[in-house]
């Protein structure tokens, strides 16, 4: 596997290029080469998490040897968080593209999207995989730049105001990272996150390494849309082409955002009470707002969009919880219990928030309007789809059988043990609230009469789409097992082990 | 889009060639000397959009010859790629290894593979700006019309 790694960014990036060549000739080929690039990186990523167990896999690109002990190449490095979210991009990547065989037909220049899509697979995998920051900042650089364009491939009035929306927040989010990763290279003379971390131990400059903490905490937070930062996300998620807001929502905030969060916070800097306790608040700010914001909407597209802040929310507080009880050093075991929550709901955030999305596209794709109001009694006619969707709207609030109700539970028992009486209260008030607005767009997109006698032409939409929605549904139900711990030993805890014993991911990448 | 005065063309049709030489010398040497395969390429373009300024060009030409670069700059992305993977395949089996023999430094003929990369990032960088500039001129056009 170690020196496969690299081909996590070649597969996509060569279907991307080949696809801008190909298509000009062949018909239909851009939708085989975009299929077989993502149905082969899912394999490999399934492979990648089955036999990660817990060791840390170093690929040198170039094969250049560090010497004197200072890494002088460029590292990527496979370890179990790594490989969990490659199956997150991967996975859900390969669902958004199935279902886009027939969706995206609606559109003219159809290859353009294919290329675009497997470039920004490119650059997350890139982000996830890369083991130096500068590496971060460009494969981030090319995930954001074709996000940029997918978000306006439609071409209409708001795409447009949304991209240059997205694009304007995004470019001052690059902007922050780079002076963070500059202001890092003055200090430390180096960018390898575990060189960063060594030099770090033993320098005194307090002050300087919390300037950049701060900065990397703005830039990635615009990135993952935590509440003060949020203004792009409505906008750029509901605007895009269905496909592509699952992947933004489902995949590309976790991606270039949470996961580098969570990955130099825990294996960079050491971790600081008062950064802790700061993330801590963000995060339970973004669930009470963002849930605040999400149930007043009618657009569905923009309600999941906001409650894709709310749900993040609660990633980043269980995090936050975990870095306070590391700072504080007193119990360990529930610290890791509070990650093993976030870390969790990740996952299933990824799969319940991409079948939302993508049955918003289906509504779409048949009713042609995404206002509830215009809406009603389509569960008759898109039986498919209303299932699907009541699977997702339980699980995204927490109702037992679904893999929802698991993860929440995981974050209120580890707030409760750690003694976060009132943030495992807002926890629960927040699901509560979810459940309402949920209701709500079952209610009026499914089961409310009252246009049912208008909409004669309904009917379920096409294979390809079912397909995708099915497997994300039955991924809902399934992903609950992870709670088991024998399941949990395979998926969650050695990316937990690799976060809170930061010791070993230094050593096994400078090889000491 | 109309060209300019026989001054201009004329002037245009000395330089040109000599332009595109010495982006040619740039990538080259890109292992020897400052420069390599972003600024040669650079240069290159710029000697072929002085021509296109000059001369003028009707909107199916244009046309056309944005599919010429968009076409010659993906396939020259792909054997960068292919040269990186043969890494994986021939020599020390890594990625991105430089696997051709090493030769004498300061020879033309020498590091490997590192000039084959820049002349690739060369024609990928040359393609591309000419591409990003025929995309402007055709969309000035398709506005005029």
């Amino acid at each position: 596997m170690n020196s496969l790694i690299p081909l996590f960014v070649a597969v996509p990036l060569a279907g991307a290029f080949l696809t801008m060549i190909l298509a000009r000739y062949l018909k239909n080929i851009n939708k085989y080469i975009g299929l077989l690039v993502m149905l082969m990186l899912a394999a490999m990523s399934l492979i990648a998490i089955t036999t990660a167990r817990g060791d840390i896999s170093v690929c040198k690109v170039g094969g250049w040897e560090p010497v004197n002990g200072i890494p002088i190449g460029i590292y990527m490095v496979l370890d179990n968080f790594t490989a969990l979210l490659l199956c997150i991009i991967n996975i859900v990547g390969f669902l958004s593209i199935v279902y886009s065989l027939t969706y995206i037909s609606r559109y003219t220049s159809e290859s353009n999207y294919y290329a675009l899509f497997c470039l920004m697979v490119a650059g997350m995998n890139g982000v996830v995989l890369s083991g130096d920051l500068f590496n971060i900042f460009v494969f981030l650089e090319i995930a954001a730049i074709s996000s940029y364009a997918l978000v306006a491939f439609g071409v209409e009035k708001e795409q447009l105001e949304a991209t240059f929306k997205y694009q304007v927040l995004g470019g001052l989010a690059s902007l922050l990272i780079l002076f963070g990763i500059g202001l890092i290279y003055w200090k430390a003379k180096t960018l390898n996150i575990a060189d960063v971390k060594a030099a770090m131990g033993s320098s005194p400059d307090k002050v300087h390494y919390m300037l950049i903490q701060l900065l990397f905490l703005c830039g990635f937070g615009l990135k993952a849309a935590v509440i003060p930062f949020h203004a792009w996300l409505p906008d750029a998620h509901s605007s895009a082409p269905s496909p592509i807001s699952a992947m933004l929502s489902g995949v590309l905030i976790k991606a270039v955002g949470i996961y580098v969060l969570i990955r130099i916070f825990f294996n960079m800097f050491l971790i600081s009470n008062e950064i802790a306790v700061l993330i801590t608040t963000l995060g339970a700010l973004s669930m009470v707002i963002g849930v605040f914001l999400a149930i007043g909407q009618w657009d569905i597209k923009r309600l999941l969009a906001y409650h894709s802040i709310s749900q993040m929310g609660y990633v980043i507080l269980s995090v936050g919880m975990g870095m306070i009880l590391l700072a504080r050093g007193t119990n360990p075991e529930i610290a890791s219990l509070a990650i093993a929550g976030g870390l969790f709901h990740l996952i299933n955030h990824a799969a319940f928030k991409s079948l939302l999305f993508l049955n918003a596209g289906a509504i779409e794709y048949r009713t042609g309007t995404r206002n509830l109001k215009e809406m009603g009694g389509l569960a008759r006619y898109m039986p498919a789809t209303s299932a699907t969707s009541f699977i997702a709207s339980m699980s995204i609030s927490g109702i037992p059988p679904f893999n929802g109700f698991f993860s929440k539970l995981i974050i209120i028992i580890a707030a409760v043990m750690g003694k976060f009486y009132l943030l495992a209260l807002i926890a629960v008030i927040v699901s509560i609230i979810t459940l309402a607005s949920f209701l709500k767009f079952q209610r009026y997109a499914f089961y409310n009469k009252e246009h049912a006698g208008e909409q004669r032409n309904l009917k379920e939409v096409p294979f390809p789409m079912v397909f995708s929605m099915v497997v994300l549904g039955i991924l809902c139900v399934i992903l609950s097992l992870v709670a088991i711990p024998q399941v949990r030993d395979i998926v969650l805890t050695p990316a937990i082990n690799v976060l809170t014993d930061p010791q070993v991911y230094t050593s096994t990448i400078l090889g000491i | 889009m109309k060209g300019m005065t026989i001054i201009v063309k004329k002037t245009t049709q000395l330089i040109a060639g000599i332009v595109f030489l010495y982006g040619i010398y740039v990538i080259v040497h890109g292992h020897l000397s400052p420069g390599g395969g972003f600024a040669g390429g650079v240069i290159i373009a710029g000697s072929f959009i002085l021509l296109i300024l000059a001369n003028g060009s009707d909107f199916i030409n244009l046309t056309r010859e944005e599919t010429g670069t968009t076409i010659t700059e993906n396939l020259a992305i792909l054997f960068f790629l292919l040269i990186s993977l043969a890494g994986m395949l021939l020599g020390a089996k890594i990625f991105f290894n430089n696997w051709l023999p090493a030769g004498k430094v300061g020879e033309l003929i020498s590091a490997g593979v590192i000039p084959l990369y820049n002349i690739f990032v060369g024609i990928e960088v040359a393609a591309s700006i000419l591409t990003i500039f025929l995309a402007l001129v055709i969309f000035k056009e398709e506005i005029t019309k």
